[in-house]
Formats: C-alpha cells, structure tokens, sequence
C-alpha cells in the first residue's frame, strides 16, 4: 500500500513538474479535458530548420534566430496571429507539414515546380543566387567539362542538386543533410568544391574564422529559373487558401510600410527580396 | 503505398543495400576476429594485457555508434598530423571511416560474447584435457575454441542482427546505405510512408536470412545434443 501510495505521489509530481515547465501543454490539456475553450486568436505553427545562417540557424545561447525567424514575427504581427516556431530537419520539413505537425514552413525553401505538386507556396520574400565555393586560389573551370571528376558538396534535396545534376552531370556528386557538414568537409579536403545559396554560404561560412580560406568561384546563379526556382516562399498544405492569402497580403504590407526593410538591414547590406 | 514509385526506384533501393550488406559483412569478418584477440586477452594472466582489452572493450561499449563514426570522419579531418600523414588516404574516404567504426564497434561487443562463452566452457572439459596431458595449445585448439564458437552462437546472431541495423547510421557521413538513399529519394519525392516501408521490408528480409543462417549453424553444431532421430 505505501509503495502504490509513493508510486502515486512520484507520477503527480512529475506531472506537474512536467506542465510547470510547458504551460502551452497544461492549457492543451484542460482544453482536451473540457476544462478551457480553445483560444479565439489562432495559432500558426511555423517550421523551420534552424540550420541555415543567417536566413535561420541557433545562435550559441540555443535561440533560433535569424532573417526568416524576424520575418515570421512580422508577418504574424500583421496577420494578428500568434505564431509558434518549431525546428524540424530539412528531409523531413514537406512531410511533417503533409502530416500536419506545423502549419507553414519558412525555411529558406526556394518555389519549385516539383515541390508545387506536394504544397502551395506564398509568394517569394526573398530571392538570391546560387553560387561554388571553393579554397582561395584554385583554379577550377566552373563548365561541364571543367568539374567532371571533382568531387562537389550539396545539400541533398536542394534546387542546389537538382541544379548540379542537370548541369554538371560529370561532376561527382556527395550529399549532405546539413550544409554545415558539407563545410565540414570542405575544410578536411574530402570535397573540392560546393555550390549552394551565395548569402548562406557568405555569412554562415565564408565570414567565419573556418571559411577565412575560402571564396566563391565562378558567376552567380539565378537562370535556369525551372530548376532554381522563384525565389523562398512560405509553403502551406494545398488548400489552405485563407492561410495562403493572409500571407501574401502580410508580406505585401511589411514590404509597403518599411518593416521588410528594417529586418533586411539587421541582416544584410543590400535587399534580399531580389528583383 | 505507392507501388509504382517504390518499383521505379527498387534499383536505387538495391544499390543502397549491396552497400549495406557489404559494410556489415567486412566489419563482422574482421571484427571476429579481433574479438577473439581482444576476448582472449580479456581473459589473460597479464595485467597490462587485460586492462588494454577491457578498456577498449568499455569505451567502445560506452559510447554510442553515431558518435564513433562522427569521431572517425570528423574528428580525423581536423587533426593535421593526420592529414599529413599516410592515413588521410584511408580516412579521407567515407568508406574506410564507416567500416572502421563498425568493425571496432561490433569487435568490443563481440569480445564480451567471446569472454562469457569462455568462462562457460565447463571446467570438467578443461581439466579433462589436461589430464591428458595437452599442451596448452591442443587444449585451446581441441577444446577452448570448438566450445566458445558452440556458447557463442546465440548471442553472436543477435550481434549480427543488430549491426545490420546499427550500420543504418553511416548515412550520416555522406554514404548512400539503404536508409540514406531511401531518405534521399523520399526528400524527393515526399512519399516517406512507401520508401520506409519498402526499406523495413528489405531490412526484414535480410534479418530473416541471417536468423535462418544461424538456425542450421545451431542445429549442426549442436546435433550431439539432439535425441537419436532414429
């Protein structure tokens, strides 16, 4: 009996140091129990990846921040929404928001065609080339023929991919499910080259002390626009048409009334919203 | 499930589990034997000798796979003297960094397997053996070994079960194993319900195989234990 009794008390302490530390989950819970009617203002739960400086990465304190973490701010401040953040694997951000487990995913995730037949998309709120980097003072041939054989870094399931495949097919080349780990091996030397987005690689590698050796090689990328896309929308489930235009009138007004700019300059020193 | 879409890209998925399959069965190969190695010397009169072998045996048991294999392809790029050195040919490669971990992985749980099927061996056997007047190395031969390969067995398939598993993570360092290309294919084309389905199956397949394998290897070694089937 003492032991069923002491077992009891350790289960409801848990309990309630548990929803101590998340109250979203105690309201959740007396919401499930009848207790509390679901809040009135709604709640869009935005993903995104939390691995892709300065569009979005964790700083060293374990915050998510970035350009697109702001940006995701603004736009709820303007649609009058209360907004979750939550991180999810690049891989896994299109399925998870098939399953429902997030609204909307801001992630730096250009407008495809392929990824239109799985998710609509906002209209673009940002835009910028792709460009290789590769150490200071090598002298790859960035054509065709020029990287056959050598050994590119991207990330996998990227406009960046499909864009090496199509175009550099002699190229070999090695996927990564970060960018960071493709940098990773960009210093060790198991790769030559890589190629992805030139404001990603700028600020998330090339201005650190690790990419101190390294610069872009070759021009910057916005054609073929059916492989590289329309510049990063907001991506929604298909249907979810209120949401899709409460979006794109949001990012029209924040680009109207100055906000875009005023996020744009804490970030960067020229517009990333592209023509 | 998408039938169709797991069919187009079955060849994919094929290539992804030759590789697997053949991770998994170099490092069981050579990690056998440097279990025995590492098993035996466990076991040894010697101090130093021993303390070597368990502690291998505890760093590589205590730590998780993932982090082995991040420490092996990670860990060897940022050290200089190892990239100047004849071994960054070696460890440059993806390849070579997975087999390596997985080899020194499954090695230290197998050591543990040899060492408990040693101590097991009945000590009757043993002395049996040295009454006869054996040498110590008769003894290991005719006895010590035939013995530790018949205990071992049971918890030796399990091992290879489970590395066959394990070796899932080495997708995590650019290689593209049967779970790395069925997540790239599913990053493509969104359909991870039919991609990790088709790769479970696979897996199960595989697993089913092993276990079979070990079924008439038991059923062989240990057939003086069955009743006479006459």
């Amino acid at each position: 009996m003492k032991k069923v009794l002491f077992f009891l008390v350790v289960v409801i302490a848990a309990a309630g140091a548990y929803f101590y530390i998340n109250p979203n989950e105690f309201s959740r819970l007396k919401q499930w129990a009848g207790f509390e009617k679901a809040s009135p203002t709604k709640t869009i739960r935005i993903a995104t990846e939390g691995a892709y400086p300065p569009f979005n990465y964790i700083d060293a304190t374990g915050q998510l921040k970035g350009f697109e973490i702001d940006l995701a701010q603004a736009l709820c401040q303007k649609m009058q929404a209360t907004c979750e953040i939550v991180t999810q694997d690049w891989d896994g951000l299109i399925p998870a928001l098939l399953a429902k487990k997030f609204d909307v995913i801001m992630a730096g995730m250009s407008i495809t065609q392929e990824r239109l037949q799985r998710v609509d998309f906002s209209d673009k709120y940002l835009n910028t080339p792709s460009r290789f980097v590769a150490k200071k003072g090598s002298d790859f041939e960035i054509s065709a023929s020029g990287l056959a054989g050598k050994r590119v870094g991207v990330q996998r399931a990227t406009i960046h991919e499909n864009f090496l495949r199509k175009l550099f097919p002699q190229a070999e080349i090695v996927l990564y499910d970060t960018l960071d780990n493709s940098f990773l091996d960009l210093i060790g030397g198991r790769v030559d080259l890589i190629l992805a987005d030139s404001v990603a690689v700028n600020d998330g590698f090339l201005k650190t002390t690790n990419g101190q050796n390294y610069a872009f090689i070759g021009p910057s990328y916005t054609e073929p626009k059916d492989i590289l896309g329309n510049g990063v929308g907001a991506a929604m489930r298909k249907g979810e048409t209120e949401l899709l235009k409460s979006f794109n009138e949001a990012i029209k007004a924040i680009r109207a009334d100055g906000t875009y700019k005023t996020i744009n300059d804490r970030y960067f020193d020229f517009d990333v919203f592209g023509q | 499930m998408d039938f169709q879409l797991v069919w187009q890209y079955f060849p994919d998925l094929l290539n992804g589990a030759w590789l697997t399959i053949e991770l998994v069965a170099l490092s069981l190969f050579v990690g056998f034997f440097l279990a025995f190695i590492c098993g035996l010397a466990a076991l040894s009169r010697y101090h130093l000798l021993r303390y070597l072998a368990q502690s291998y045996m505890f760093i590589f048991r205590g730590s998780p796979l993932l982090i082995q294999i991040y420490l092996i392809y990670y860990g060897s790029s940022q050290i200089s003297w190892i990239k100047d050195s004849f071994l960054w040919a070696i460890l440059s490669q993806a390849y070579w960094c997975a087999l390596i971990a997985l080899t020194l992985n499954t090695a230290a749980y197998t050591a543990e397997i040899v060492r408990g099927a040693i101590r097991n061996i009945p000590q009757g056997a043993i002395e049996a053996g040295k009454s006869f007047g054996m040498s110590r190395w008769l003894l290991f031969r005719r006895i010590t070994l035939p013995q530790t390969l018949r205990l071992m067995i049971p918890a030796y398939s399990n091992e290879v079960i489970q590395m066959l598993h394990a070796s899932a993570l080495v997708g995590a360092i650019t290689l593209m194993d049967l779970t790395a290309t069925a997540q790239n294919l599913i990053s493509r084309t969104y359909a991870s319900y039919s991609f990790y389905l088709a790769i479970a199956v696979i897996y199960l397949v595989t697993t089913y195989v092993i276990s079979g394998i070990f079924r008439l290897l038991e059923r062989r070694l240990y057939r003086h234990l069955r009743l006479n089937e006459a």
